[in-house]
């Protein structure tokens, strides 16, 4: 009660100062930071390796399936939930493809959305439970974890098909055209160029905005050092894009995916509802959101990038095999936490769960290159989301 | 041993920099019953967590003094065995336990470490004694119980630590009348058993019934302490100690508005318990608004107003719901929350935190909330420029105290919440709006506001419906006032002829012909 002056941190008269300051938030960085320093820590240790331009481009390829379920798993972390049954889901998702291309010689388009189909379908049968009939999705998704390694060894008959055609593992492994000045690729150093831009107009323009209402903004020199450091890495990405063969289609895809879902979470009445949902469910009810309808959807939309990634796996590995996918959704749900999410809903961004996603990527690379014994990755990665997770709470904490 | 039982001096509590105490004294004579009163955030909790051991020795200066001792509390166990024993607005019971393991709860009678379940049950059966419970099963779970009587468990549990200072925080917040008049006698008897108690209450005639003493705290300090007998004990007198000034009308005075037609119909409105289609909860409601008019829905808890606000509202409460409901002379079916807000109906709940608001979102998510679909959308896309600036106007419009509409809700005083919730419904654009306990558990100069707020309303032409179980209020407020008694209306009064006596009137009558 008498504590709530404490609060607030900055108690500026409301009329008289034109623009308050406000320093940027540490925290809501914070994971950028780890994530550049994981990256460094293990240059040091691997003498480079890590630095070199396969292995950025590998950073992307061995990834990109995560990052798509890290998408969808946020929404359902969001609600307060998560989703256990993604693992088998995709498995089953790019064995269903992989048998119509091998078995029945269908095309790769028909294959992709069958594959996308299938996805959709789980979704479905899951979000119908967790909505209409109100089963803990827990419960569900532990089913169709069960279920979908189950229907996944049935349908592939416990084999490998494989291997795929050119135009289905292209998603995974192909690269945009390439112009080659000096042996790096323009276009990607184009591509750099236009994020960049894009970077320090998007911060002008929320700086305008800001400025508008009235609302704080943080001092120059901090914005300028925060972009200079994102700008920074993203022409150091796409100098070694560059320099190996040029921007892969799977970064386009990605790039697509988290561009869409972004959009979705932050600017859409859709994406409000998912957060107040997780924020308090009771409240959502009265205030005319169908909330069964936002949880269905929810689960439906896993199902969905379920199918995504499991196009994306087999074609990567230019097969369906029955054990793909295995532990996939824990790696889902530990990027949510890592990149800030709540167990308990309602908190969490796109972003936050994509540098999660990365920072998961970047360990087991690098410890892969480290050489480190499989089961010591396993230990550190626990460390890694337990460390992370704890960091947060204890933060949030102490201000309370 | 001096002439107090318990002595505060000089009590000074700082939560980083500021200070939420700051030199307080309190002195309790033994067997009396001292009240504590002040606003929101005066610092009355703050005061009573220190005593207890909340907040432990060496984060608070100053001494606390308790039968000629000077106490260092690091706990709440230090303080328990001195036998001070606070029980907080919050009820600490576990739901699904029964009556005997909660009474015990973190006090189990033990042989050999292991539970005494014959003791526990036995010592259980005295105690609820002791606290007029002598009808209930001690095997009950807790949650099987109304919420008043679960307010005479915790005492029934703090006895059971053999107490001899019981410091209750808000003990009557959720209970009606009856239980509230219930739980006073038992103060009463105990303390002509002889235990000290220090009541926190906001509800000021509860205060001068029952207290010998008050003890009014403002902004961290104590103001001055009021002696039964030698002091004036009215209201008035209080609130002026609490404010720091005369505040000769707690409710704004209703302008003329001009009465325009009925825009709010319901008639024959029937509504069945959720769980058990044959048990009717409201029966033949016939109720109507004016545009412009203020109407009350008095009556005690458990009369059915909440249930009739939320049947109405998007049929969130019941089945088997009958009858015709008009908004503006239009019958509407309003079998989801989107359509009543689409139809121009407002709820605003009387549990702000659990119905009203996302307490980790700000205060623009939380006011922008419900009428997001309809005014702050395009195509599915959030105007956020839009609701930046109406936001912010409606934190100006209904002064909500902070400086920036990106702060969390969880983290406003009670008032300022309301507020929110209020703008949250405003914002909807509705015509009806049904306020439901608008001003519970907060302080007289928000509730100041929040009638203020109610009288523009009305001015700008909407029928207002307000519950409220605080007939001072429904008589402050409202032109005219239906009286719901279990599930009927058991009366319309308007004008002068609103007094609490005949809104009890109409219900004993009500009862009368139920029994007869």
């Amino acid at each position: 009660m008498s504590n709530n002056a404490t609060k607030v941190p900055t108690s500026a008269p409301a009329a008289a100062a034109p623009v308050k300051k406000v320093n940027l938030s540490m925290k809501q960085y914070g994971m950028v930071l780890a994530l550049i320093a994981v990256y460094v820590i293990f240059a040091v240790m691997t003498g480079g390796k890590n630095l070199t331009p396969i292995n950025v481009n590998n950073l992307i390829m061995q990834n990109g399936y995560v990052i798509i379920l890290a998408v969808g798993m946020l929404l359902c972390v969001l609600t307060g939930n998560v989703d256990l049954g993604v693992g088998s889901v995709v498995a089953t998702c790019g064995a269903v493809a992989g048998t119509l291309i091998v078995d029945f010689g269908m095309s790769t388009p028909i294959a992709m959305i069958a594959s996308l189909a299938v996805g959709l379908i789980f979704g479905v049968f899951v979000g119908f439970f967790v909505s209409k009939l109100a089963i803990p999705p827990f419960i569900v998704t532990l089913a169709t974890m069960l279920m979908g390694r189950g229907i996944c060894y049935v349908v592939l008959a416990s084999q490998t098909k494989g291997p795929l055609p050119a135009d289905y593992t292209w998603i995974s492994t192909g690269f945009l055209p390439t112009i080659r000045v000096g042996g790096v690729d323009m276009i990607s150093v184009i591509i750099g160029i236009v994020v960049s831009v894009f970077i320090v107009l998007s911060e002008l323009r929320s700086i305008a905005t800001a400025k508008k209402h009235g609302l704080p903004i943080a001092p120059t020199w901090q914005l300028i050092v925060k972009d200079a450091i994102i700008i920074g890495i993203v022409m150091f990405f796409f100098y070694k894009l560059g320099a190996y063969n040029g921007v892969p289609v799977l970064l386009i895809l990605l790039a697509v995916v988290v561009g869409i879902y972004h959009f979705l979470t932050t600017q859409t009445v859709a994406g409000r509802q998912i957060y107040a949902m997780g924020g308090n469910a009771k409240a959502a009810r009265l205030s005319g959101i169908n909330t069964e309808k936002v949880f269905f959807w929810v689960y439906a939309n896993m199902g969905l990038l379920c199918g995504l990634a499991g196009i994306v796996l087999s074609a990567r590995n230019a097969s369906a095999t029955p054990k793909a996918g295995d532990g996939f959704e824990m790696d889902a749900i530990a990027s949510c936490y890592i990149g800030g999410a709540a167990t308990s809903g309602g908190i969490g961004t796109i972003i936050g769960a994509v540098v999660g996603a990365l920072i998961m990527g970047v360990l087991n690379n690098g410890m892969s290159l480290a050489g480190f014994d499989t089961n010591v990755q396993k230990i550190v990665k626990g460390a890694v989301l337990l460390g992370a997770v704890t960091v947060d709470l204890l933060s949030k904490r102490k201000k309370g | 041993m001096s002439e107090y039982i318990l002595e505060m001096n000089h009590i000074t509590k700082e939560f980083s920099g500021v200070k939420a105490l700051d030199d307080v004294n309190l002195k309790v004579r033994p067997g009396e019953i001292m009240a504590i009163c002040g606003e929101n955030g005066a610092g009355k909790s703050t005061l009573m967590n220190v005593l207890s051991g909340v907040y432990p020795y060496g984060e608070y200066t100053g001494d606390i003094v308790y039968r000629g001792e000077v106490c260092k509390f690091h706990s709440i166990r230090d303080s328990e065995a001195k036998g001070i024993v606070i029980i907080h607005q919050e009820l600490a019971l576990s739901p699904f336990l029964s009556i005997a393991e909660n009474v015990f709860l973190g006090n189990e009678r033990k042989k050999n470490g292991v539970i005494d379940w014959t003791a526990t049950r036995r010592e259980a059966q005295t105690l609820l004694d002791r606290v007029g419970l002598e009808g209930e099963n001690v095997n009950t779970p807790v949650n099987a119980l109304g919420v008043g009587k679960q307010q005479l468990i915790e005492i029934a549990k703090a006895l059971g630590k053999k107490a001899d200072l019981l410091i209750l925080d808000e003990p009557t917040a959720a209970l009606n009348d009856r239980e509230s008049a219930q739980l006073l006698e038992l103060m009463l008897q105990l303390k002509a058993q002889g235990m000290t108690c220090i009541i926190i209450s906001h509800k000021l005639n509860e205060i001068s019934y029952v207290a010998d003493s008050i003890t009014i705290i403002r902004d961290g300090h104590t103001i001055e302490t009021l002696q039964k007998g030698v002091d004036d004990f009215s209201e008035e007198r209080i609130i002026k100690g609490m404010v720091g000034r005369e505040l000769t009308n707690r409710y704004p005075k209703r302008e003329d508005c001009p009465i325009g037609d009925v825009i709010f119909e319901l008639k024959d409105w029937n509504v069945f318990h959720p769980d058990d289609a044959h048990r009717e909860i409201l029966k033949n409601i016939n109720i109507q608004v004016r545009a412009g008019e203020v109407v009350g829905l008095a009556g005690l808890m458990g009369a059915g107003r909440t249930e009739l606000a939320m049947s109405l509202f998007g049929h969130s409460y019941g089945q088997k719901i009958s009858g015709s409901l008009k908004i503006n002379g239009k019958e509407v079916n309003l079998n989801s929350v989107r359509k009543a807000i689409d139809n121009k109906l407002a709820y605003v709940s009387e549990d702000r935190k659990t119905y009203g608001l996302v307490l980790i979102d700000s205060i623009k998510f939380n006011m922008t909330l419900a009428a997001l679909h309809s005014f702050f959308s395009n195509k599915g896309v959030v105007d956020q420029q839009k609701e930046a600036v109406k936001a912010e106007e409606y934190r100006h419009l209904i002064n909500v105290k902070t400086n920036t509409v990106e702060q969390p809700v969880g983290s406003l005083s009670g008032g300022n919440q309301q507020k929110v919730v209020l703008a949250k419904w405003m914002l909807t654009e509705p015509d009806v709006l049904i306020l439901d306990e608008p001003t519970r558990g907060i302080d007289v100069g928000a509730k100041y506001e929040i009638y203020c707020v109610i009288n523009d309303l009305a001015k700008a032409g909407k029928a207002v419906i307000v519950i409220s179980s605080e007939m001072p209020e429904i008589i402050g407020t409202c032109d005219r006032t239906y009286v719901l008694n279990e599930g009927e209306i058991a009366g319309e009064l308007s004008g002068d002829e609103i007094t609490q006596e005949a809104i009890m009137g109409c219900i004993m009558a009500h009862n009368r012909k139920g029994d007869a």
